[in-house]
């Protein structure tokens, strides 16, 4: 399935990541994909928050591979530096998602191939006014297919900035 | 005593090796850079860098020893980078100076990165007041660090998201300027208007008083490069030197009021800049423009003691080791090593 959601700020963006948080489990894999500046990072540290790190999610640009402690070990990685798709297996991908981390990979779809088992992708892209984005879900494999009308009703409540309900 | 000490360096893309006396007396220093290799890639690529660093790391230590006319039995230990960086890189480095070590029958020294880039104004200016501001800015970090005694740091701020070194080889890759981004940047901006444009300066204010406390001296170059990519998206004929030079001129506005912030707040008696971002021509312009007009004497170190060397992790580890002894051989490779605090 897929649905979209639109946002016009950075911080409606981690809103509607903070949702996202609600339906995530351990052993989930989430691409994020998008341009320059679309939000990887900041859909990242809106999740993260909801998931209750503490510490900032910084870009893993430079160290590849960062790894936060919260509710669930929150993984972040970028692959915006792997020139070949042999290095993914140098990521070690499948012992980090294991079960009591969620991991998020930044330009994750130029390895989509080489992804263990499902994943749900998050494609963020830019709109007319600076701050405004698409968010657009779409689950590959039975992982996240199962949480298909959940996905679709958090696109449906939209990117208005509002709190997620507990 | 222990005075003669081998560094090692292979955090990331550079393989380096010198050898300094009591932190000041550089004997040689010896960097062999892998810019060429990774540029098609618009950035350093961990597998690359890991061969390359197997590759250079025996004739760089090697010439390192010749130059300075030093062999293992002059030389009283060996420190090395064990993190943070690239694990497969560092890897190698740690492998090979505990090696030495053993075969040498000296103290291995275990140095983290961030405070041998703290460490490089020192090799160059023994003789810096303490407190001291240091501003360090890299591909991989931006923070400001009180600097109290020898090996006591405070941790003031750092980036919240992207890492200033990390925002300009990300500006310049989306220009089409190649990598790595900040000499290219800096050179163009030399032929543009840093005032053509007023993209944003995150979490910088006129009073810092109002800034929360864990904010005051942190950054955020996250909201500048989509500014940026932003830009250019909807005015793609937009003078390119304007861009490089308007952009260089937000970061460099960010981190130089933050540094005077840092300096004001702590009564710190000098200044000091670290990093490869420190080479940037005009950040070391207005750094020593802001330091001089806040009446603390100002430190740049040159060029290449910016970027990553071997010399300043020679340097720390030879404090290091004055202070708290030898590390133990199991010591590993940390590539989220923090800055060691004083809590």
């Amino acid at each position: 399935m897929s649905a979209a959601v639109r946002t016009d700020s950075a911080a409606a963006t981690q809103v509607v990541a903070a949702r996202l948080a609600t339906l995530v489990r351990s052993g989930d894999l989430i691409v994020l994909c998008g341009d320059l500046g679309a939000g990887k990072t900041t859909f990242t540290q809106g999740l993260g928050e909801a998931l209750g790190v503490t510490t900032p999610v910084t870009s893993p640009t430079f160290t590849i591979a960062n790894r936060y402690e919260g509710s669930l070990v929150v993984n972040h990685l970028d692959v915006y530096r792997l020139g070949h798709i042999d290095e993914v297996a140098d990521l070690g991908l499948p012992e980090l998602v294991d079960d009591r981390a969620v991991t998020l990979v930044e330009w994750g779809d130029a390895i989509a191939g080489a992804l263990p088992g499902g994943y749900l992708e998050v494609r963020l892209q830019l709109g007319d006014g600076p701050d405004d984005r698409t968010i657009e879900f779409r689950t590959v494999g039975p992982e996240w297919q199962a949480r298909a009308v959940s996905l679709e009703a958090l696109a449906s409540a939209g990117g208005d900035g509002e709190e997620p309900g507990c | 005593m222990t005075d003669v000490i081998l560094g090692i360096e292979t955090s990331c893309d550079e393989t380096a090796a010198a050898v300094v006396e009591r932190a000041q007396l550089v004997r040689s220093s010896v960097v062999s850079s892998q810019v060429e290799r990774h540029a098609p890639f618009g950035g350093v690529v961990p597998e690359i860098a890991g061969r390359a660093h197997v590759e250079d790391l025996v004739p760089v230590v090697a010439e390192a020893l010749v130059s300075a006319g030093a062999d293992g039995a002059d030389l009283d230990a060996v420190a090395a980078t064990t993190g943070p960086g690239l694990a497969g890189s560092l890897l190698i480095g740690v492998s090979a100076a505990k090696a030495l070590s053993l075969v040498w029958g000296v103290p291995f020294v275990s140095v983290n990165h961030l405070e041998a880039h703290l460490y490089a104004s020192f090799v160059e200016e023994p003789d810096l007041e303490l407190p001291l501001v240091v501003l360090l800015v890299s591909g991989g970090h931006t923070m400001l660090v009180l600097m109290e005694d020898h090996c006591r740091y405070r941790l003031l701020g750092s980036t919240l998201d992207d890492a200033a070194g990390e925002a300009f080889d990300k500006v310049a890759r989306y220009l089409g300027l190649g990598y790595p981004g900040g000499p290219v940047i800096d050179r163009l901006a030399g032929d543009g208007d840093p005032t053509a444009f007023a993209y944003p300066r995150s979490l910088v204010q006129e009073n810092p008083d109002t800034l929360p406390d864990d904010r005051r001296f942190a950054f955020s170059f996250s909201g500048l490069k989509t500014a940026v990519v932003n830009h250019v998206r909807n005015e793609p004929d937009v003078p390119t030197a304007d861009v490089a030079a308007s952009f260089q001129e937000a970061v460099v506005d960010a981190l130089v009021t933050k540094a005077r912030w840092a300096v004001e707040a702590t009564g710190a008696r000098g200044a000091c800049l670290g990093g490869g971002v420190a080479a940037n021509s005009r950040l070391r312009e207005a750094f020593l423009d802001e330091c001089e007009s806040l009446g603390v004497r100002a430190f740049l170190p040159s060029r290449s003691m910016c970027t990553d060397n071997a010399a300043m992790v020679a340097a720390a580890g030879w404090w290091r080791l004055s202070m708290f002894g030898p590390s133990p051989l199991d010591t590993g490779a940390d590539p989220n090593q923090g800055l060691p605090l004083i809590s």
